[in-house]
């Protein structure tokens, strides 16, 4: 990866039937680097990608392609390439001429066009399927197809819109993994929708994180996690406990009546904040102890710990402990200045970061729904 | 043996409806007015070779017309909005709703010497006072009408296929670099393959055994076969047995024609999967 800006979007603007999808989105793109457009479904993720792919015109703003502007150019004069949701492979063609297929448009030689795709489908695994009909094959196997097709062109950027969404859990990991090698291994440049957080997370050198047309936060998965712009960026990537505070003064916050010492600065004085803190930063201790003293109403065993909600003078806290606290205990908790993160109000505070309403149904319920939303995203 | 009680209705009606009457086609065809095997029905047949080699012709070329008029009508049907679709498809069923006779009538009262036709040429002067152009009564006014007549029947399969076609596969043919030519040639194409198919199946046969359209448009030395096929069943010198004859043989003749187009169409796919 360096810093050679192979892509850029210069303030895009698009609405479908006056609806907005996108304002005013800036986003540049190094060579060679792993990009994760991440976000809600509605978000505008896929409709970035689209652009780039040269599949929607922006309304207003402009693309731009190693410094060349490339608003008009049709999708087929462009050197990306995009593996689509459910892959769209061509069902009248065997694996061997879908990976051919856009060479076979560019007029390559038999004996090029043999030996790329060789290459192509011991890269993705599926050296022996080549007179395989394409609708014989599993998803994870289709997948890897789309993927050997893309990348048969020999794009400088791949642009990969939800390519695990239909994949079981297992094999989307062992996806993530192979996908990441490929990326390393060609050193061009990705470009990966997902509403996934945890795969935004593992795989990608750069997060952007969108919602509502807008991208909320650019950075590294480090910096998305641990220092979150916004009650979004902070609620979607991961868990959070999003308290009211204000800022006394620099690295001196109060929340829930106390002082307490933290790491950021550069607000006004008595500013109001929201104030992140992770589940699992959060050490219990005797009550007496603690910084802070609740109830323990619900505990829930997740494997690795317990998701223990904890009632602090009515507002209920998330907190993951490997040790077992039961229900209706009293403890105390201690706050380390590092495990206190302060983010400006925006439009999201007070939206986010409350267990109140924290229940096992409730969250599989909230997961449903978000399955059913990117379903539909995918039909359109 | 559940699942061959299950198809017990089916091989019921298929008995009734296609094998029986079938038999009976075989039965006139060998047989003579005595019912004692001849082959003197299936000898007589070469008489109408012309004939046959005739209808084939004209049949043929009615199909290719409604493929290459049905084709890009089909395409852009299918490329519009859900609710234009309905609509496209609804104003091209509805001639059919109109009895076919009255339509070819209607045909004759344009194409005839005194027709609105010959009328208007001779009113903007085009051809002379008196003279006609001679539009009834020959085989390219028999081809209009089977073309007016069974394009729907061309149109309707075309679309369905390519209604189904995926709108990501052809996205994904212009993101491997196809322009709207290659996207056509080497997706679109292939890919309503069975709708050419079933749209040639459609027209071709009716068109081959036509008879009400070529006895209107065509006149009575424009015969085709089903014209023949007819005289033996109806009037003064019928003989069902000559009928059944002439009537078996166009039916081996359609099912080459449709296996020989069947082989050209997979043959093709091949190839174009092939060629670079």
């Amino acid at each position: 990866m360096n810093e050679k800006k192979i892509i850029e979007l210069k303030d895009i603007a698009v609405s479908f039937d006056g609806e907005p999808v996108l304002k005013n989105l800036n986003l540049s793109i190094s060579d060679g680097e792993f990009v994760t457009l991440l976000g809600p479904s509605g978000c505008g993720k896929t409709t970035t990608l689209r652009i780039i792919a040269g599949f929607i015109t922006p309304d207003s703003g402009d693309v731009f392609f190693e410094g060349k502007r490339v608003n008009d150019l049709p999708a087929y004069k462009r050197t990306v390439n995009t593996i689509f949701q459910r892959y769209a492979l061509f069902p009248h063609l065997n694996v061997y001429e879908n990976v051919a297929f856009g060479m076979r448009v560019q007029k390559k030689s038999n004996a090029e066009i043999e030996e790329t795709v060789t290459k192509m489908l011991e890269l993705v695994n599926l050296k022996g399927f080549e007179k395989r009909s394409v609708s014989k094959l599993s998803g994870g196997q289709q997948q890897r197809v789309a993927i050997a097709r893309a990348l048969a062109n020999n794009p400088r950027v791949l642009l990969l819109d939800e390519p695990l969404a239909a994949l079981d859990l297992k094999l989307r990991k062992d996806m993530q993994t192979e996908l990441k090698n490929i990326q390393k291994s060609l050193g061009i440049s990705f470009i990966y929708v997902t509403h996934d957080q945890e795969e935004a997370l593992s795989m990608s050198d750069t997060v952007v994180v969108m919602d509502n047309g807008v991208i909320q936060q650019i950075g590294s998965p480090q910096d998305i996690y641990n220092e979150p712009e916004n009650a979004f960026v902070a609620d979607f990537i991961g868990e959070s406990n999003i308290l009211d505070g204000v800022m006394l003064e620099d690295y001196l916050v109060e929340f829930f009546g106390r002082k307490f010492k933290c790491l950021d600065a550069g607000f006004e004085p008595n500013e109001p904040v929201d104030v992140v803190i992770r589940p699992e930063d959060i050490d219990i201790v005797e009550p007496a102890k603690g910084h802070l003293t609740g109830l323990v109403t619900n505990v829930t065993f997740k494997g690795v710990h317990y998701d223990t909600i904890v009632d602090f003078k009515g507002f209920k806290w998330l907190i993951q402990t490997t040790d077992y606290y039961p229900e209706g205990s009293n403890i105390g908790i201690v706050l380390n200045p590092e495990d206190i993160h302060i983010m400006k109000k925006s439009a999201y505070s007070g939206m986010f970061g409350d267990y109140s309403s924290y229940s096992e149904e409730f969250d599989e319920l909230g997961d449903a729904v978000a399955a059913a939303e990117a379903e539909e995203e995918a039909e359109e | 043996m559940k699942s061959r009680a299950a198809a017990t209705p089916f091989a019921l009606w298929m008995s009734i409806f296609t094998v029986v009457p079938m038999a009976i086609v075989v039965w006139f065809a060998f047989t003579d007015e005595t019912g004692a095997f001849t082959m003197a029905n299936i000898a007589q047949i070469w008489q109408y070779a012309g004939t046959y080699v005739d209808s084939i012709w004209m049949g043929a070329l009615a199909t290719v017309i409604c493929l290459l008029l049905a084709y890009p009508v089909a395409l852009s049907i299918s490329r519009k909005s859900e609710n234009m679709q309905r609509t496209m498809v609804m104003i091209v069923m509805l001639p059919m709703w109109m009895n076919f006779l009255l339509r070819t009538y209607a045909w004759m009262t344009l194409l005839e010497n005194n027709g609105l036709i010959n009328q208007f040429l001779r009113w903007i002067g085009v051809i002379g006072e008196g003279a006609s152009l001679e539009l009834i009564n020959t085989d390219g006014a028999v081809v209009l009408g089977m073309v007016y007549n069974f394009l729907p029947f061309m149109i309707l399969p075309l679309y369905s296929v390519m209604a189904k076609l995926d709108n990501r596969v052809i996205e994904a043919a212009q993101d491997l670099g196809s322009n709207n030519w290659q996207v056509f040639r080497r997706v679109i194409l292939p890919l309503s393959a069975p709708g050419i198919v079933s749209g040639v199946t459609m027209v071709f046969v009716p068109a081959v055994s036509t008879f009400v359209i070529s006895k209107l448009l065509g006149g009575s030395k424009n015969m085709m076969i089903g014209d023949v096929i007819e005289t033996m069943f109806v009037g003064d010198g019928c003989n069902y047995n000559v009928g059944a004859a002439l009537s078996l043989v166009l039916m081996v003749l359609m099912l080459l024609c449709m296996s020989l187009m069947r082989n050209v169409d997979n043959g093709e796919d091949e190839l174009g999967g092939m060629m670079t």
